[in-house]
């Protein structure tokens, strides 16, 4: 187990490495000049110049590459040209919502996929499970600010129930705050809930046909208690893995349904910098979102080991 | 010799019938809906349609009439023909990105899944660095210094689906590779590339092409998102990510101005989804379908 988790730990940072390259080059390659997108398209050639050289701009690639990845590496990933916020206290003031966004968007997918996914297993091949596999199967192909327009359409235009858009920060009204997630969060949910569905079914389906499992109806045990004690944990391995993989998804959900909902996240403020051309904020959000990708990515990884003890002696 | 062939005529019947039941209704309507975009989508400039970019400001969110006979936008567009318009830049950049990807990704995979070794280690590894972004993000980053036009976002789109590419053929090549017709091949003094191409190629190329349907049903989502979002192809000309987008302004007088694009997308992706699912099913080499 040690030595799978430091072999782990060991391929992350090549990985971190490329990916913090990758960001820089992407920023640094690609046509448009910073320098003249600070100062604007009149901007004489004399004060670009005078520019580019107080930027570093005028030194070579590698070496603005290495002096930036020092920056980041003490945390300093640059400051806004237009606000003059630095990119790290930007992200810090707007990161608490898209988390509370992505764990509210992954509660309501696993309360309405696993639910639905026992009751299919349970009588598989019937008409709830075929109706319901069917449903999972179209609402996959229903992109998230699709079911997002919907919503506010249904809830906030025609019955009126929630406000469409806007935020109130959790300090200063706790239900308020629940309230303006409950669409976008139900709008990622939608998206999320077929997925986890369609695996944790299959996977159920084959553990109801192990030999332990009809020990345990032979012993007389409620239905009830074998279906979330006995066959829940060893069917959800798979479930673990691709709640894993979707974070990706999720991320690339989060800013659609940020912009739809106008919630303050960090996906806002990456479009706000699209938007604007702030590429100092761009880049500094690009960076700290594939890092962050990076690692729960990792720590979805370990999470598999614990639960699954095969996997600890490197047959992975 | 009889008995032989009576077993194999056996096998073809069984398997046919599979194949038969496999490929329910759902499955041609599926099809027949993504022929039908395609033909409207390229025969647009023939068919009798009013121009998807002339405004018409006193005909602002008309009704369905003889005239405009899916109504106007907010600014007196014709919503028909945007949507025929906009089917052709969904289905432009949902096309041709995977098709940049099973080129460059199948070409990837299959050469490292053949020579295995320094090569395999590299490309892998490269992958997995394009795989640590979200995609979306990268995406919209790229899109943000490039700037927005119907080729970059098709190159954008191609590069993003290598990886996934890359995997299949791999996978695909890592398994067949062993089989007895390549050691045969190469027994034979066959070349690399006579194997690659002649051999592995054809056995590669069946789960590949399912797929690349799922692949044209992603992109075309993500296309969407990016055109929502603003970032897609400028406007004037209309997508269906960008009509919905704008719908989404007059989502309490007009309703239907977000949700016939939105119709036609989710009936897009979903039909791609149903073929390349089924072909898929049809193709997985873990059933012993090759």
């Amino acid at each position: 187990m040690p030595g799978f988790v430091a072999r782990r730990l060991l391929y992350l940072i090549p990985v971190l490495i490329a990916v913090s390259l990758l960001t820089f080059l992407i920023a640094s390659l690609l046509p448009g000049d910073l320098a003249y997108v600070i100062l604007g398209d009149q901007a004489t050639p004399e004060k670009v110049a005078a520019l580019r050289h107080d930027m570093g701009l005028d030194q070579p690639i590698w070496w603005r590459y290495l002096s930036w990845l020092g920056h980041v590496l003490q945390g300093d990933f640059g400051r806004s040209f237009r606000t003059g916020q630095t990119v790290l206290q930007a992200v810090m003031e707007r990161l608490p919502v898209s988390l509370e966004l992505m764990v509210l968007a992954e509660l309501g997918a696993l309360l309405i996929g696993v639910p639905l996914a026992i009751a299919c297993a349970v009588r598989s091949g019937g008409a709830f499970d075929r109706f319901m596999t069917g449903s999972a199967f179209s609402m996959l192909s229903v992109p998230a600010f699709l079911s997002g327009i919907l919503l506010i359409y249904l809830f906030a235009v025609e019955l009126r129930w929630l406000p469409a858009t806007g935020y109130v920060p959790f300090e200063e009204d706790p239900l308020g705050n629940l309230r303006c997630f409950v669409l976008p969060a139900l709008t990622l949910a939608l998206g999320e809930w077929p997925v986890l569905m369609r695996v944790l079914r299959s996977d159920m389906i084959a553990t109801l046909q192990e030999d332990y499992i009809a020990m345990a109806r032979a012993k007389g045990l409620k239905p009830s208690r074998i279906l979330l004690v006995h066959a829940l944990k060893p069917s959800s391995l798979t479930l673990v893995t691709v709640t894993g993989i979707n974070i990706g998804r999720l991320i690339g959900g989060t800013v659609i349904v940020e912009s739809i909902f106008a919630l303050p996240g960090i996906g806002r403020l990456l479009l706000g910098a699209i938007y604007t051309r702030d590429l100092i904020i761009l880049q500094g959000v690009v960076l700290v979102v594939a890092c962050g990708y990076v690692l729960m990515n990792f720590i979805v990884d370990m999470l598999y080991v614990v639960l699954d003890p095969r996997l600890r002696h490197g047959h992975a | 010799m009889a008995t032989l062939e009576l077993v194999i005529e056996q096998e073809a019947a069984v398997g046919s019938n599979r194949r038969r039941r496999r490929l329910g209704p759902l499955f041609w309507a599926a099809v027949a809906w993504v022929a039908f975009v395609f033909v409207v989508a390229a025969m647009a400039d023939f068919l009798p349609l009013p121009s998807s970019t002339d405004m018409d400001m006193l005909e602002r969110r008309a009704p369905f009439s003889t005239l405009h006979w899916l109504g106007t936008d907010s600014l007196g567009r014709d919503e028909l023909a945007r949507l025929v318009f906009g089917a052709r830049i969904s289905l432009t950049v949902g096309l041709c990105a995977p098709i940049i990807g099973i080129t460059i990704g199948g070409a990837l995979g299959m050469l490292a899944g053949y020579f295995r070794g320094r090569f395999e280690t590299l490309v892998v590894g490269s992958m997995d660095v394009l795989l640590a972004f979200p995609p979306l993000i990268l995406a919209l980053a790229v899109t943000a210094y490039l700037g927005q036009s119907l080729l970059n976002l098709t190159c954008i789109l191609g590069v993003l689906g290598i990886p996934a590419f890359m995997r299949v053929a791999r996978a695909s090549t890592l398994t067949l590779a062993r089989r007895e017709f390549v050691i045969a091949a190469q027994a034979l003094g066959a070349t690399h590339a006579r194997i690659l191409l002649r051999e592995l190629l054809p056995n590669v190329l069946l789960p590949l092409l399912a797929f690349f349907l799922l692949g044209v049903a992603v992109t075309i989502v993500v296309e969407g998102s990016l055109s929502f979002l603003g970032l897609g192809v400028p406007p004037p000309e209309s997508s269906w990510g960008s009509m919905i987008g704008e719908g989404r302004e007059s989502l309490e007088i007009a309703p239907r101005l977000a949700f016939l694009p939105a119709i036609a997308m989710f009936l897009t992706v979903l039909s791609f989804n149903l073929v390349g699912d089924t072909l898929r099913a049809l193709t997985d080499p873990r059933q012993g379908a090759l």
